[in-house]
């Protein structure tokens, strides 16, 4: 997870970055174009309606006649009318822009996240990626949509504002524009330092949500430790430190403000003079004068806005390069060209025709080292039949579970081969074994649904008759059927409405119903009561019949009946042998073995 | 009502500056109404020759500053006079923000240390069911609503009805007639807000659960790659992203039209109420009703009220989820806590554990534990065995006092556990729950927790007892790795052992073991219980676990059913009655038997 911690990115513009991210409106040229076009004519209307009301006062109220004013408001009522479609047109398309690239990019987020190999989520949490395809996709195509439409829209009315103005009058224009230059300079050092702030705010937000979580999760342990003040005070430290953070971050913004409204001013008093006195003067008409103060009202409106857009885009940079990094990470395990070009794409085998797999499993001088450095496997060598029952026995950390996962092509070997019924498996997809391999957690895992869609879950085309048979093989379908509404009870998310065990008999009814050549057990160590593991135990024979299997075993009962017994001692075989033949070594084993009873 | 007399009292203490905060917002508004006022003096009287009246605050204004003549020479005495008053209005402005962020930031702070401190005195039931993602939402995002609501959002509705009145009261003392075709669409403005924003809420609400299940789609996807891979069912898991994807889409975006609509209409309105004022203006500016730098006071005026009046049915429809998530939040509050605890009853504690026909039920009625008996001298060591749901974890539990029992005695050294001081009874008692949890942490700190002012020799002492020293050692930073997210990712085995090391290194005379060794292999569990013996242990220890070999040489075995102490005695004992334990004994010791004729072959 270190890989992935957030730095403090660099806050300049990186160009190349947004080109890419722009990539993603290819599909909405269309709109993209139709919103162009809209925000100029926004910006532009908006630019216009000063020179309109300057027309009013200069041709109407000054030389006092009426004569054409109803033509002129009927003008000025259907432009009114053409800006408010404006509007609309403007919000529907960006909306449609918005939602359009966030489902784009989620949509290719999430299909790289079925590509990419278990090392990736074995160093990657759940909740960075979580954020990833959540936030930062919403943040990123809100800036592609509302923060571009915004931003078009400023400077093009800035923009139209000073162009209108020099045309009007341009020496009044130079007065009236003079304090631009030091308004960009304020304006970008404040942005910098509120930007700044806020980062510092947002981290420590999220070290409050992590407390909250410590707090609520570690409840009971505190309770039993009476350590409740002692986190109270640690958590007090965290919020004085929010409460510092937010409140100068606030200062802040508010001193950015009355800055900007003061230049605004200083243009105004300095346009009121210098145009007062050409109005006496007889050179400016009334007209133009009060043009030019709404004028710097309204040049000034959008910068808050923009400021505004910046600090977004800076975040918005951020969270493009985590999405970036996430959908062109490379899946470290994939088919080869070759095997693409015989079988068919990485998600899709639509080509060629693949042999059954017997379940002849062979690891040829194996080697495996962690991205770390971390060598776990050294020339590993094992030949497996097809329906043979390996159990794997060692301590954490010894190599099991990367034996397990290198079988199951998690992981490939670094050096040497796998070969699956005489073949490399590098040669075949990766979709071919997956479709043939069952693989029962510790932990079982189950998605939202019924228990019926979960067990169809291991073969979607599985009938009604076929889910019942399967969990009847496995001594589920008592249980189920004593449930209220049966197969069709909701499991909740991620099953939280079953108990362990039963959640274990269902994840077993879901393998057989794959009907697997080659399973994979990672057995439950956590205590299941003696009575009920009976029921387990036996679902786990059932299951374990006529397949290659892999079991990583805690149970004794499990590795007595196993065909043959692997004792793993830091990546290597150091026993090896049925359970009476490796009792009879008195090592390792014999000692596990017997400390079961141990003192009796 | 009731929510805003809650958030009234979240507010205390910090009353003061939030008036203070709302009297600037009056201010500032002050200075920005008065501000087109000056320049329609100097449009009329000033540039223009327009009379001014014969008294008034304009003349005086004028006057005060050297006459209409002196001033139309020198207009760059306007000018400064718009500066200062944009000065003064960028003063309030300025103590507006700050005085309502120290007072909202404060209330949050209170409010944040408030819940978690609440949180952390619950009664244990409640975590047992607690949803911890719905509670830091609550304790995030929803307290947020109401910072964020009073921070800015109520300061704004302040801000709105001071310039509405003031406006309101300008507009009329200059122009009667215009000032009511001025104000005409306001309340039309408002009330289509409102109204608006009250009946899309459904449509947000919408757009946000789709949201929700799209969120679940791809947090069971990604917790359950193991599956998904396994089953190879990429394509089936993209095809289910794929519809919970485009609900999202479909549904937001029919809310986005919903905005557009409303955003264009009301856009409309206030472009086509600055038009009739423009024109109304002019021709009764044209007629000889109004003066030029009235109808420019007007129109400027009309730009102060129409956007703020636009928001505010965003803004009061806001309000509402602000009262939800005070709503919310009380409900956290309201959860009775342990945190009074009436007795100050802190006697020496020894260790011998008497229980008398005890009974105890969850409030929901449930029977845990029926008539239990039993008695234990200091020093003893207890099993206790007994499936899943038949009492035993609730047992120790009701020693520790995390919950209370109905009926019977629970005495220690012959005091009534009921009548000592919780947190007093708690620290002398070492509880190792089944599932511990280590906190974000070093290794080190996680030890210590419980005593801080352990020393180095002693954690490392607690942690070899424990099993876990050398595995400990073994990390990259030895005692200093982080634990957790940030850190390393410890089996269910090695948190069992820092748990229990955390514990031994307190101390404690009763010493409880609540399956707290599942997770470890039969031969480190077999390590930990001679390190134990070793240690010279006095304390009085009880033990939850499957593993007969883990009970047998306990000085007392109790066998729970159902809630019942159905056996109690020693190995021998329990062993001659045909019951639970000779049964389970049997399942695990035909094994043995196995070996020994396996081995005999």
């Amino acid at each position: 997870m270190k890989t992935h911690q957030e730095q403090s990115f660099d806050s300049k513009f990186d160009w190349k970055l947004w080109k890419d991210i722009l990539g993603f409106t290819v599909n909405y040229k269309r709109e993209m174009a139709i919103l162009a076009v809209i925000m100029l004519l926004v910006g532009g209307i908006d630019a216009i309606f000063p020179i309109l009301t300057r027309h009013v006062i200069d041709n109407f109220v000054i030389p006092q006649k009426l004569e054409g004013l109803s033509t002129f408001g009927l003008y000025y009522g259907l432009l009114v009318i053409i800006q408010a479609v404006n509007i609309w047109l403007l919000i529907t398309f960006a909306g449609k822009v918005e939602m359009g690239i966030g489902y784009d990019i989620r949509k290719l987020g999430f299909r790289r996240l079925q590509e990419l190999s278990l090392s990736y989520y074995d160093r990657t949490a759940v909740g960075w990626l979580m954020a990833r395809m959540t936030s930062d996709i919403r943040r990123l195509s809100s800036i592609i949509s509302w923060g571009l439409v915004d931003l078009v829209w400023g400077v093009t009315m800035m923009l139209f504002i000073v162009v209108i103005m020099v045309s009007i009058n341009w020496r009044l224009a130079l007065i009236a524009l003079s304090v631009v230059p030091p308004l960009v300079v304020i304006s970008l050092y404040f942005q910098k330092k509120i930007l700044h702030s806020y980062r510092n705010v947002r981290k420590t937000n999220s070290r409050i949500t992590g407390a909250f979580n410590e707090g609520i999760m570690g409840a009971q342990t505190s309770k039993t430790l009476v350590r409740e003040a002692e986190n109270l005070n640690e958590f007090t430290k965290l919020t004085g430190e929010m409460r510092y953070t937010s409140v100068r971050a606030a200062i802040l913004s508010s001193l950015f403000l009355p800055i900007v409204l003061t230049l605004s001013s200083i243009g105004t008093a300095l346009v009121l003079w210098s145009g007062g006195n050409g109005v006496m003067m007889g050179v400016i008409t009334y007209g133009t004068v009060v043009a030019f103060i709404s004028y710097i009202v309204r040049f000034f409106e959008p910068v808050r806005e923009l400021a505004r857009i910046f600090a977004e885009l800076q975040l918005a940079q951020a969270s493009a390069e985590r999405v970036l990094s996430m959908i062109r990470t490379e899946p470290e395990i994939k088919d080869s060209q070759a095997v693409h070009e015989k079988y068919g794409d990485t998600l899709e085998l639509n080509k060629g025709e693949l042999p059954e797999i017997i379940g002849n499993i062979t690891f040829q001088d194996v080697s495996f080292t962690y991205q770390g450095g971390e060598q776990v496997l050294e020339n590993f060598n094992l030949e497996v039949r097809a329906g043979e029952t390996i159990a794997l026995v060692g301590e954490t950390g010894a190599g099991k579970s990367t034996i397990v996962n290198l079988t199951c092509r998690f992981y490939e070997p670094t050096a040497g081969n796998i070969l699956i019924d005489g073949v490399d498996y590098r040669e075949r997809p990766l979709l071919w074994l997956h479709r043939h391999l069952g693989y029962v957690l510790q932990s079982p895992h189950l998605f939202s649904g019924t228990i019926r869609e979960n067990i169809r879950y291991g073969r979607l085309a599985a009938s009604d008759q076929e889910v019942i048979q399967a969990a009847q093989t496995v001594n589920a379908d008592h249980f189920i059927t004593a449930l209220e509404k049966g197969y069709d009870t909701e499991v909740g998310e991620g099953g939280s409405k079953l108990s362990t065990g039963q959640k274990q008999l269902i994840s077993f009814a879901r393998a057989i119903l794959a009907d697997p050549k080659i399973l994979v057990l990672d057995e439950a160590t956590s205590s299941i009561d003696t009575e009920l593991e009976q029921l387990i135990q036996q679902a786990i024979s059932i299951l374990l019949e006529g397949r290659t299997s892999f079991i990583i075993a805690h149970r004794l009962s499990t590795i007595r009946s196993a065909d043959r017994i692997l004792v793993i001692q830091d990546g290597r075989i150091t026993e090896e042998g049925n359970h009476q033949q490796l009792l009879k070594e008195k090592g390792y084993y014999y000692r596990l073995y017997t400390n079961q009873f141990a003192q009796v | 009502m009731q929510n805003a007399r809650l958030l009234w009292n979240y507010m205390k203490g910090n009353r003061l500056l939030y008036l203070g905060a709302i009297v600037s917002v009056g201010f500032a508004t002050i200075f920005t109404v008065i501000n087109p006022l000056v320049l329609k003096v100097t449009i009329d009287s000033l540039i223009g020759d327009q009379p001014l009246a014969d008294s008034g605050w304009e003349l005086n204004l004028i006057n005060a500053m050297g006459g209409r003549g002196f001033l139309a020479q020198r207009l760059w005495i306007v000018g400064l006079l718009l500066i200062v008053l944009t000065l003064g209005r960028g003063l309030f402005l300025f103590l507006r923000g700050k005085w309502s962020a120290e007072a909202a930031e404060m209330i949050a702070k209170n409010m944040r240390e408030k819940l978690y401190g609440h949180l952390q005195h619950l009664y244990y039931n409640y975590y047992v069911t607690a949803n911890t993602g719905d509670i830091i939402q609550r304790c995030t995002s929803d307290l947020d609503t109401i910072r964020r609501f009073l921070a800015i959002q109520f300061v704004e509705i302040g801000r709105s009805v001071f310039m509405l009145s003031l406006v309101a009261y300008v507009m009329f003392s200059l122009h009667v007639k215009m000032a009511l075709v001025a104000m005409a669409v306001i309340p039309i403005i408002f009330a289509f807000g409102l109204i608006f924003f009250l009946k899309v809420k459904k449509a947000f609400r919408f757009s946000d659960e789709a949201e929700g299940r799209l969120s679940t789609v791809l947090q069971e996807n990604l917790t359950g790659v193991r599956v998904v891979k396994a089953f190879a069912r990429q394509s089936h898991e993209m095809e289910k992203f794929e519809q919970k994807n485009r609900e999202y889409r479909d549904l937001t975006y029919r809310l986005i039209k919903l905005l557009a609509g409303y955003w264009s209409l009301s856009d409309f309105l206030c472009l086509l109420q600055i038009a009739v004022v423009l024109f109304l203006g002019v021709y009764w500016t044209v007629q000889g009703s109004l003066t030029l730098g009235t109808l420019f006071v007007f129109i400027t005026y009309e730009g102060f009220l129409l956007w703020p009046v636009r928001q505010m049915g965003r803004i009061l429809t806001d309000m509402g989820q602000s009262f939800v998530a005070v709503e919310r939040i009380e409900e956290i509050l309201q959860q009775p806590s342990e945190q009074a605890d009436p007795s100050q009853f802190r006697p020496e504690i020894k260790g011998n554990i008497s229980f008398r026909n005890v009974n105890f039920q969850y409030e929901d009625g449930t029977e845990v534990l029926k008539d239990i008996t039993f008695t234990i001298k200091a020093g003893q060591t207890i099993a206790i065995l007994g499936a899943t749901g038949s009492g035993k974890s609730s047992l120790v539990h009701l020693l520790a006092r995390l919950y209370d029992y109905q009926r019977g005695s629970i005495t220690i050294d012959g005091n009534e556990v009921r009548s000592i001081n919780k947190k007093w009874l708690r620290k002398h008692i070492g509880l190792v729950l089944q599932e511990p949890f280590l906190f974000a942490k070093t290794i080190s700190d996680n030890i210590s927790l419980a005593r801080l002012e352990s020393e180095e020799r002693e954690i490392y002492a607690a942690a070899s007892d424990a099993a876990i020293h050398n595995v400990i050692l073994d990390f990259d930073q030895g005692y200093d790795t982080l634990v957790g997210e940030r850190g390393v990712s410890l089996s269910g085995g090695q948190k069992q052992r820092v748990a229990i090391a955390r514990t031994l290194i307190r101390e404690c005379p009763i010493l409880i073991f609540d399956d707290s060794l599942s997770a470890v292999d039969t031969e480190t569990d077999a390590a930990i219980r001679r390190a134990l013996a070793q240690r010279g242990n006095q304390a009085t220890t009880i033990i939850i676990s499957h593993r007969v070999a883990t009970l047998a040489h306990a000085d007392l075995i109790l066998v729970l059913e159902e809630g019942r102490l159905v056996e109690q005695g020693t190995h021998q004992e329990l062993l001659h009655k045909s019951g639970i334990y000779s049964r389970v004994w049997a399942i695990q010791n035909s094994l043995e038997d196995e070996l020994n004729y396996e081995l005999s072959i």
